[in-house]
C-alpha cells in the first residue's frame, strides 16, 4: 500500500487532498459529506470582517432608517431578540465542525482593521480551529499607494496575527506580487507557517447590452494549475513555509503534479461544487494507482521532486514561454 | 418593598398586563393602539409566558370585526381573551360585544381611544370611539395617565371576573397610548396577589364543552326575549361596586387608591368640573393650582363611566358645589348633550340635586390641545352670571360662537421642571434619540420624566417634534409644550430654519441648539432675520454643532440621533457630562448591541466626535436680510393662503371654524403650493444623450420629472438656463422637446436616473439624467419649472396612449404627493391619471395611498388646464370596493336615466344631437372630446327651460360622459379586510377598475402581515417569517370568468404595464390589476426598487400576466404570460431586501426551510399558469355549432 500521508502546518493529514475555503464548509453535512469521501482536512470559508460591518450597519440601516419616522408607522419590522451577525455564526460553526469531524478543520479569515484581524484570529482559535488561514485579499487601487508600503503593511499584519495566537498560521497569497520570492520569504519571517498559491479572484465581466459591470462566478479548470505549479516548484527548498496549491486542481494528475513541484497539500475547491465530494475517492484510487505502476512509496518521496532547485533544466522555469519554443527551433538538427 | 421603575408609553405599559393576563389575544391593526398587539406578538414570539406559565397565543385577523369574532369564540370555549383596537375597529367591534355581554362573559377590550372617520378620518384621540359603545352593555374604565393606564389593565381584569360583565378599558390615544413615562411596574407577583384564580377557573367552567354540552346564542321571540334581557340587571347593579373593590384591592397591594369617580379641589367648593382620560390629568392639576390661589373649585375625574355609578357620582361631589361644568371629548351632533354631560345631568336629578347648574362642552376632538388655560376658562365659564349651556374649548368657532375665550398665556408649569423641545427629520432618528434620552433621565437619575412625539403627515421628509420634559415634581402635563415655555430647543435639520418658526417655543433666557451647516463663524449671518431677532430678544444661549459633518465622517449617514442626544446632554446639564457619555453609550449598546459591533462603534464614534465639535456661539447683531419662506407662495388661490398655508406653517389650531367646508371638501391641485425643497440632490437633464423615451417621466413617484412636447415658438420667452431639443417623435416633427423637473418638490430618490437608458457613449456612467447638489439649481430650475407648465400640453386628442413616450406626454393630475421617497405605489396612481385622470371617480381605501392622497393640508390630486381631474374619496378601510361599485352604479343610473330623458327632446335639442349622443363611441380620446361637446351643446340648449324633465336632464347629463371608475387600495384592502366586498363587487360584472398596489404587507400602519406577504418574509405577526404562502388574488378573480386580470410591475416591464391599464379601463366589466409595489417596508435601497421588480420577475415570484374575457369570447385562451419561465432562484430575488435577509440571521435553519418551500411556490405556481395558459378554449366555436 503506497503511502498517502502528509503533513500541513504541522498537521498529520491522510493524504494531500484537502478542501479549500469554499461554501462546502457553510453546512456540517457538506462538509461531513467531504470527510466521508476522503478529503484529508477542511479550510473554511472565509471571515469577512468587511461583509461582517457590512451585514451589521445595512441591518440597523433598514431596521432604524424607518423607524420613529412617522405616527402610524413606528417602525416597519418587528424587534427580534437576537440576530446572529458577524463573527458568531462563524465561530459556532468552527466549533460545530470541530465537534462533527474528525480531519483537521482549518479557519481563513479576511479582515479590513488592524484590530479586527487580530480579534477575530484569536476567536477563531479559541473555537477549536487547528490552524488559520489569512486570506490577503486586497485590491491595490489608490495610485498614492506603494507596492512597498502594502507589502510591509501586510508583512506588519502577519507579523501581529502569528504573535496573536499558538495555532499555525498560513498565509493566502496573490500571484499579483512583484517580486513574489522575496515576499514570501518576509511572509514566513514573519511568522507565517505556511503559503497558499493562489487566492482566484473573481473578475467583474461587462454585459454590452446594458453597459453594465456583472459579476458572475467562473469555477476554476486544469489550465489554471500551471500558475501555482510554477511558483511552488520556484518557492519549494527556498522556504522553510509548507506550500499549499490551491487553484485549478481537478484531477489525480493536478494532484501528483502538485505534489512533485514541492506543495505539500493540493486544494480543492471548483472541482468540489462542480461534481461533489463524490470525486474524491477516484482521484485518491488513480493516485495510488499511478504511484503504485510507478513504484513510489509515498507521497512525501514524491513532494518537491520536481522543484526549480529538483530539476535538470531549472531555467524552464525562469524562462517565459516564447523563448522556450525559440531554443527548441535552434535545437534543430 | 421598592417598586422597579420602567419609563415607558401607554401601549407598552397596557400591554404588558393584559399580555400577563391572558391566553388568547386576537387582534387587527389600526393606529394608534397597534403597538399593543405588536408587542403582544413579539413577546409570545420570544416565549414570554403569562401569569400562569404558559405563552399567549395571538393571532391576527384579517378586519377587527374578525378579531372580534374570534375574541367571543375564544372566550365561549373559556380561555382568559383579549384585544386591542380603535376607532372605526371598535365600532367593527361592536356587533359582538352586544353578544359578548348578553351571554355575560368576563373580559378586557384595551382600547387607545381615537376619532371616528367622520367628515374626515383622524388618526388622534378622542372619545368618539368609545362613547359609541356605551350602549353596548360593556362596563367602560377609563385612564388618565401611562401609570393608570398599566394599573387600570389589571384592575378591568380583576371586576370583569368578579362582575361577569366585560370591560372597556380605555385611555387616550395619541396621548397616553404614545406618552413616554416614568411609571411603577406591576410586578408578577402584584398581578398574581390581584387576580382571584377561583374566578379565572369559573370562568372555564362557563366555557363551552362536549363534555357538558349546553346552547348558547338561540334565536327568541316576543315572548321571551325582553325578560330574558332583563336577567342581567343585578350584575350591571353589582359591577360598580365590585369594580371599587377591586380597586381597593389593588391599593392594598400597590399603595395606589383609585376610585370609580376621583374628587379634587377644594372641600368647599363651589365650581367643578368632570372629566375623564388624560385630561383628567391636566383638570387636576390645575385646579390644584387655583385651590392654592384661594379658588373653591375642583374636578371630578371620572374612572367609571359604565355602568354608570350615580351613588358614587353623587358622593363625590362635595355638597358645596352650585355649578358644575360636564367636559366630554367627542361629538354627537343632534343630541341634547354629549353623553357624559347627560349622565352628569340624570344622576344630578335623580339625586336630588337638580339645583346644581350643570353646563356642558367640548374639548380636545382628534387630539386637540387641552391646557390648563382651558380648565382655567371653563371654570371661569361657570362663575358667569349666563355661562354657555353648551360650548366648546380649544378651537375658535366663530360660526355657531360655542367657544370659550382661553387665555393663552395662564400656564401651571413648574419652574423646576426642564422644558426641551426637538425639531427633526423622521429619518434623522430624532425621536429614537429623544425616546432614548427619556429612558435615560427617567431611569438613571431621580427626575420624573415625559416624553411626546408629534409627526406631521408626510412620509418622506416627516418633520417630528419631540417634547421632552423632566425634574423633580411629577409630571402631569398631558400637553405639547407652549411657547415661550422651553427652556431647550433644538434644530436638528438645517433647512428648517426657512420655514418652520421653532423659537416661537423658547422661553426667554433658553437655551437653543441648531444643527448648523456652517461653523460658530459665519453662522450669525446665515440665520434668517426672524431667527437672529428672536435669539437676541429672548436672550437665548445659542450653540452650534455640525452635525452632518460629524456623521459623515463616523458613517452615521444621514442620522442625527446620537449626535445632537450628545450635544444636548453635553449643554442641558441634566447629568454631569462624564455620567452622560457613559449612559448614552450604555443605551447604545442596549439598543443596538445586538445589531453588531461595528453599529455600536459607529455610534460609540459619533458620540466622542461630537463635544469636540460642539460650539457656544455670541450672538451678534441684527445683520440678516432674508427672511423666512411664507408657508406658501403669494399667488396661490386664496383658500390655499390663508386657510392650507396656516396648517403648513403648523398653525393650523388657530384657523376659525368658519374658515373650513361644512362637509369636509377640499379643493385638489394644492400640493403644488406646498413646497418642501427636499432634496440634497436633483436629477439634471443632459439634451444630448436624451433619446426621449419617457421612462423617467413614467416611474417618478412624485411626477417631478415631466417631458413635454411644444411648440418652438414657446422657447422666445424662455428663461436662461431652459433647456430644449428637437423632438424625436415621430408624431410630431419639427417640434421642440425639454425633460423639465421641479426642483422644490423632487425627493431625490433617483429612480429616474436608475431607470435611464441613455449612456454616454464615452463614459457610461453618464447618463441623459444624472444627481447633482440642489441648492445651486434651486432658483433658476424652479423658474424653468414654472416656465415648463406654463407651455400648453398637447392636445389629449393628439396624443397615442399605446406607447411608454407618448402615454408619458399626458399630464399627470397625481403630484408632489407626501409619500415616501422612491415610492412603488405612487407611479401607477399616476398613470391612471394620466390616461383617465379627467374622467375618473377614485374610491381609495384607507391606507398609504389614503394618507398620502388625502391628508392636509394639502392634495397631489390634481386637475388639467381644463380644469379636469379626478374626484377623489375615501369610504372606510373594509368597505372601498363597494363603495366604488356605488359610484358606478350611480353613473350608470344617471347615464341610463339621460338617455331615458333625452328620448322626449329630440324636438328641442334635434335628432341629429340626441341621436349622436346615445350612440357616441366613447372609445377614444376623441370620442369622448366630441361627446363633451354635444353635451356642452345640450346643457346650452335646455339652459333656459323651466321644464321640470329639461332641468332634470341637464342635472344629469354628465353622466352622458364616459366615467372611468378606479378602486384603488392596498393589500391590507384587498386581501383582507376589504377582500369579501372586492370579491363580490368583481362577481357584479360591473365596469370598474381595482387597482391593488400590492405592497405585501401593511406598509401605513408599520409592517403587519397581510395575506398577500410571501412565505419566507419577516412581518409584524409573522416574526419567524411567515410560514405560509401569499395568497393568489388573481387566480381567484380569474376563476369567474368575466373579470379582466392583470398582475403587473412596472419595474420589469413598464409596456405590460401600460397595455394592462388601457385594456383594464377598456373593458366593459370589473377589472382587477394587481401591481407589485415596492415599498419601504421591504427593507432595501429605493432607489434600487426598479431593480427588484425585475428580479421578483425573473424569479417567478412575481409572473405578470394579463387575462383577458374577451379573447375568451373570440374562442382564445384569455390567460397571456408575459414573463419568462423563472430564471434566477426567488433567493436572489429576496435575500436583497431585509425582510427576508433578517431571518437568515434570526434562524437560519428555519429562513432556509421557508426560502426552499418559496422557490417550490414559484415553480408550482408558473406550472400552473402554463398549464392554465395552454387550455384550448373553443367555447366560441361551439357557440356558432
Amino acid at each position: 500500500m503506497t503511502d498517502l500521508s502528509t503533513t500541513y502546518l504541522g498537521l498529520k493529514l491522510k493524504n494531500p487532498l484537502v478542501a479549500s475555503a469554499s461554501p462546502l464548509s457553510k453546512k456540517l453535512d457538506k462538509a461531513k459529506q467531504l470527510e466521508e469521501a476522503g478529503i484529508s482536512a477542511v479550510v473554511m470559508y472565509s471571515l469577512f470582517e468587511e461583509q461582517i460591518i457590512h451585514e451589521s450597519l445595512e441591518l440597523d440601516h433598514y431596521l432604524t432608517r424607518s423607524s420613529d419616522t412617522g405616527a402610524e408607522a413606528m417602525s416597519y419590522f418587528p424587534e427580534s431578540g437576537t440576530y446572529s451577525l458577524g463573527p458568531d455564526k462563524y465561530l459556532e460553526m468552527v466549533s460545530s465542525l470541530k465537534k462533527t469531524l474528525s480531519i483537521p478543520v482549518i479557519g481563513s479569515l479576511n479582515g479590513v482593521s488592524r484590530g479586527g484581524w487580530t480579534r477575530y484570529a484569536r476567536r477563531i482559535q479559541d473555537a477549536g480551529a487547528d490552524a488559520l488561514e489569512l486570506n490577503l485579499y486586497y485590491m491595490a487601487t489608490d495610485p498614492n499607494l506603494k507596492s512597498e508600503d502594502l507589502e510591509n503593511a501586510q508583512v506588519e499584519l502577519v507579523s501581529e496575527v502569528s504573535s496573536a495566537i499558538q495555532i499555525p498560521l498560513a498565509v493566502k497569497l496573490s500571484p499579483y506580487i512583484t517580486s513574489l520570492s522575496n515576499f514570501a520569504h518576509r511572509l514566513v519571517d514573519a511568522g507565517a507557517k505556511g503559503l497558499v498559491l493562489f487566492n482566484r479572484f473573481y473578475q467583474p465581466d461587462f454585459d454590452l447590452d446594458e453597459l453594465e459591470i456583472v459579476h458572475s462566478l467562473d469555477l476554476s479548470t486544469s489550465a489554471e494549475l500551471r500558475l501555482p505549479l510554477r511558483w511552488v516548484s520556484i518557492l519549494s527548498g527556498r522556504t522553510q513555509a509548507d506550500l499549499a496549491i490551491t487553484s485549478g486542481v481537478h484531477t489525480a494528475a493536478d494532484v501528483l503534479k502538485g505534489m512533485m513541484a514541492g506543495a505539500k497539500v493540493t486544494m480543492m475547491a471548483s472541482a468540489l461544487l462542480q461534481n461533489g465530494p463524490k470525486i474524491v475517492a477516484p482521484m485518491l484510487d488513480q493516485i495510488q494507482a499511478w504511484m503504485k505502476e510507478r513504484e513510489y512509496e509515498s507521497i512525501q518521496q514524491m513532494q518537491g521532486s520536481m522543484s526549480q532547485q529538483a530539476v535538470a533544466e531549472p531555467a524552464a522555469f525562469e524562462r517565459a514561454n516564447y523563448m522556450k519554443v525559440l531554443d527548441s527551433f535552434r535545437n534543430l538538427p | 418593598m421598592k417598586r422597579p421603575v420602567i419609563t415607558i408609553d401607554g401601549n407598552e405599559a397596557t400591554a404588558s398586563v393584559a399580555h400577563r393576563l391572558s391566553e388568547v389575544i386576537a387582534i387587527y391593526p389600526i393606529t394608534p393602539s397597534s403597538a399593543m398587539g405588536e408587542f403582544s406578538d413579539e413577546w409570545s414570539a420570544k416565549g414570554k409566558k403569562n401569569l400562569w406559565g404558559t405563552v399567549p397565543a395571538v393571532i391576527e385577523m384579517q378586519s377587527e370585526g374578525g378579531a372580534a369574532g374570534a375574541v367571543h369564540g375564544a372566550l365561549q370555549t373559556g380561555a382568559l381573551t383579549t384585544t386591542f383596537t380603535a376607532s372605526q375597529g371598535l365600532l367593527l367591534m361592536i356587533p359582538n360585544m352586544y353578544k359578548i355581554a348578553g351571554e355575560l362573559t368576563s373580559t378586557v377590550f384595551h382600547v387607545a381611544a381615537r376619532a371616528i372617520a367622520a367628515h374626515a378620518l383622524s388618526i388622534y384621540g378622542d372619545h368618539q370611539d368609545v362613547m359609541a359603545c356605551r350602549q353596548t352593555g360593556w362596563a367602560m374604565l377609563s385612564s388618565g395617565s401611562v401609570q393608570e393606564a398599566h394599573d387600570f389593565a389589571a384592575i378591568s381584569q380583576m371586576a370583569t371576573l368578579k362582575s361577569r360583565v366585560p370591560f372597556l378599558h380605555f385611555f387616550d390615544g395619541f396621548r397616553t397610548s404614545h406618552e413616554v413615562t416614568k411609571i411603577f411596574q406591576l410586578t408578577d407577583d402584584d398581578l398574581r396577589a390581584l387576580i382571584d384564580e377561583d374566578l379565572v377557573r369559573a370562568h372555564r367552567a362557563r366555557a363551552l364543552s362536549p363534555e357538558h354540552p349546553v346552547l348558547r346564542g338561540t334565536a327568541q321571540n316576543p315572548d321571551v326575549y325582553f325578560q330574558m334581557r332583563e336577567t342581567v340587571n343585578p350584575y350591571y347593579a353589582a359591577t360598580p361596586a365590585l369594580t371599587q373593590e377591586a380597586m381597593d384591592k389593588f391599593a392594598q397591594v400597590t399603595g395606589r387608591q383609585y376610585h370609580l369617580f376621583d374628587y379634587v379641589g377644594h372641600p368647599q367648593a363651589e365650581r367643578v368640573v368632570v372629566i375623564m382620560g388624560s385630561g383628567g390629568e391636566t383638570a387636576e392639576e390645575t385646579v390644584n393650582f387655583l385651590v392654592a390661589k384661594g379658588e373653591k373649585v375642583g374636578a371630578i375625574r371620572v374612572r367609571m363611566y359604565r355602568p354608570f355609578p350615580v351613588e358614587q357620582f353623587l358622593k363625590a361631589l362635595p355638597a358645596s358645589v352650585k355649578s358644575v361644568a360636564v367636559l366630554d371629548r367627542t361629538k354627537e351632533p343632534g343630541a341634547t348633550g354629549e353623553p357624559l354631560y347627560l349622565d352628569v345631568v340624570d344622576a344630578l336629578v335623580e339625586g336630588g340635586r337638580g339645583n346644581v347648574k350643570v353646563i356642558g362642552g367640548r374639548y380636545g376632538l382628534s387630539s386637540k390641545e387641552f391646557t390648563p388655560a382651558m380648565v382655567k376658562a371653563t371654570l371661569d365659564e361657570l362663575s358667569k352670571p349666563q355661562p354657555k349651556k353648551h360650548f366648546t374649548v380649544g378651537i375658535v368657532d366663530d360660526v355657531a360662537h360655542t367657544s370659550l375665550d382661553v387665555d393663552a398665556s395662564f400656564s401651571i408649569e413648574y419652574e423646576e421642571t426642564v422644558r426641551c423641545l426637538f425639531f427633526g427629520l423622521g429619518s434623522d432618528g430624532t425621536v429614537g434619540a429623544n425616546k432614548n434620552s427619556i429612558k435615560i433621565i427617567g431611569e438613571e437619575t431621580d427626575n420624573y420624566a415625559q416624553g411626546y412625539f408629534y409627526y406631521d403627515s408626510k412620509k418622506s421628509g416627516t418633520v417630528t417634534m419631540s417634547h421632552l420634559r423632566f425634574g423633580p415634581k411629577p409630571i402631569r402635563a398631558p400637553y405639547l409644550i407652549e411657547m415661550n415655555q422651553a427652556s431647550f430647543v433644538a434644530c436638528h435639520q438645517f433647512t428648517f430654519l426657512e420655514r418652520v418658526d421653532m423659537l416661537k417655543y423658547a422661553k426667554p433666557g433658553g437655551t437653543f441648539l441648531l444643527n448648523s451647516l456652517y461653523g460658530p463663524e459665519e453662522i450669525w449671518d446665515n440665520l434668517p432675520l426672524e431667527v437672529q431677532k428672536d435669539i437676541v430678544e429672548k436672550k437665548l444661549k445659542f450653540y452650534v454643532i455640525n452635525g452632518y459633518e460629524v456623521a459623515e465622517k463616523t458613517g452615521m449617514g444621514g442620522r442625527m440621533n446620537t449626535i445632537m442626544q450628545t450635544a444636548f446632554f453635553a449643554i442641558s446639564g441634566v447629568l454631569p457630562r462624564e455620567q452622560a457619555i457613559a449612559e448614552i453609550k450604555h443605551a447604545i449598546e442596549k439598543t443596538y448591541g445586538k445589531r453588531g459591533e461595528a453599529v455600536v462603534k459607529m455610534n460609540f464614534d459619533a458620540v466622542d466626535a461630537t463635544v469636540s465639535n460642539l460650539y457656544e456661539v455670541k450672538p451678534g447683531k441684527i445683520t440678516a436680510t432674508k427672511s423666512r419662506r411664507l408657508p406658501v407662495p403669494a399667488e396661490a388661490p386664496e383658500f390655499v393662503r390663508n386657510v392650507l398655508g396656516q396648517i403648513i406653517d403648523a398653525d393650523g389650531d388657530n384657523i376659525p371654524v368658519s374658515a373650513f367646508p361644512v362637509d369636509g371638501t377640499f379643493p385638489t391641485a394644492t400640493t403644488q403650493w406646498e413646497k418642501r425643497n427636499l432634496a440634497l440632490e436633483i436629477p439634471v437633464w443632459e439634451a444630448d444623450l436624451c433619446i426621449q423615451c419617457g421612462k423617467c417621466v413614467m416611474v417618478c413617484p412624485h411626477a417631478v420629472i415631466r417631458h413635454k412636447v411644444y411648440d418652438k415658438a414657446a422657447l422666445a420667452s424662455a428663461p436662461e438656463t431652459f433647456k430644449s431639443m428637437d423632438s424625436k417623435f415621430k408624431e410630431f416633427p419639427g417640434m421642440a422637446y425639454t425633460v423639465q423637473v421641479a426642483p422644490e418638490d423632487c425627493t431625490g430618490c433617483t429612480l429616474c436616473v436608475e431607470v435611464c437608458p441613455a449612456k454616454d457613449k464615452t463614459q457610461v456612467g453618464r447618463k441623459a439624467l444624472n444627481m447633482a447638489p440642489q441648492p445651486p439649481l434651486r432658483e433658476s430650475e424652479a423658474k424653468n419649472w414654472d416656465f415648463f407648465m406654463e407651455i400648453p400640453d398637447l392636445d389629449r386628442k393628439l396624443v397615442n396612449p399605446s406607447t411608454i413616450k407618448n402615454s408619458q406626454l399626458l399630464r399627470p393630475l397625481f403630484e408632489f404627493s407626501g409619500a415616501c421617497a422612491g415610492c412603488g405605489e405612487t407611479p401607477y396612481v399616476k398613470l391612471v391619471t394620466q390616461l383617465f385622470g379627467d374622467r375618473a371617480v377614485v374610491a381609495n381605501a384607507t391606507g398609504c395611498s389614503s394618507i398620502y392622497g388625502g391628508n392636509l393640508p394639502t392634495t397631489p390630486w390634481s386637475v388639467d388646464s381644463k380644469g379636469r381631474g379626478p374626484a377623489w374619496s375615501n369610504s372606510l378601510f373594509e368597505d372601498n370596493a363597494e363603495f366604488g361599485l356605488g359610484m358606478r352604479l350611480t353613473i350608470d343610473k344617471q347615464h341610463d336615466y339621460a338617455c331615458e330623458l333625452l328620448a322626449g327632446f329630440e324636438k328641442e335639442l334635434g335628432d341629429d344631437l340626441v341621436s349622436a349622443i346615445l350612440k357616441a363611441d366613447q372609445s377614444t380620446e376623441a370620442g369622448i372630446e366630441e361627446q363633451r361637446e354635444r353635451v356642452a351643446t345640450l346643457k346650452a340648449k335646455l339652459a333656459n327651460s323651466q321644464d321640470s324633465r329639461a332641468r332634470d336632464l341637464v342635472s344629469v347629463a354628465d353622466a352622458l360622459v364616459k366615467k372611468s371608475v378606479w378602486i384603488m387600495g392596498g393589500d391590507g384592502w384587498a386581501y383582507d379586510i376589504g377582500y369579501g366586498g372586492l370579491d363580490h363587487v368583481l362577481a357584479s360584472g360591473r365596469n370598474v377598475n381595482i387597482l391593488v398596489l400590492d405592497t405585501e404587507v401593511y406598509s401605513n400602519t408599520g409592517g403587519q402581515a397581510s395575506k398577500s406577504t410571501p412565505r419566507a418574509a419577516v412581518a409584524k405577526f409573522a416574526m419567524g417569517g411567515k410560514g405560509l404562502p401569499k395568497k393568489d388574488l388573481g387566480l381567484i378573480a380569474m376563476s369567474y370568468g368575466y373579470v379582466y386580470v392583470a398582475r403587473v410591475a412596472m419595474g420589469a416591464n413598464d409596456q405590460q404595464t401600460l397595455r394592462a391599464f388601457l385594456e383594464a379601463e377598456a373593458y366593459d366589466g370589473p377589472s382587477l390589476i394587481i401591481a407589485y409595489s415596492h415599498c419601504i417596508a421591504h427593507g432595501y435601497d429605493m432607489a434600487k426598487g426598479l431593480e427588484q421588480q425585475k428580479l421578483a420577475v425573473q424569479s417567478g415570484h412575481w409572473p405578470m400576466y394579463r387575462y383577458d374575457p374577451r379573447l375568451a369570447e373570440k374562442g382564445q385562451n384569455p390567460l397571456l404570460i408575459e414573463s419568462k419561465e423563472p430564471s434566477i432562484p426567488v433567493s436572489q430575488y429576496a435575500y436583497n431586501e431585509t425582510r427576508y435577509r433578517m431571518l437568515t440571521q434570526m434562524d437560519e435553519a428555519r429562513a432556509e426551510k421557508l426560502m426552499a418551500e418559496a422557490q417550490h411556490d414559484a415553480k408550482a405556481r408558473w406550472t400552473l399558469y402554463q398549464q392554465m395558459a395552454a387550455m384550448h378554449y373553443n367555447g366560441s366555436e361551439n357557440k356558432e355549432n
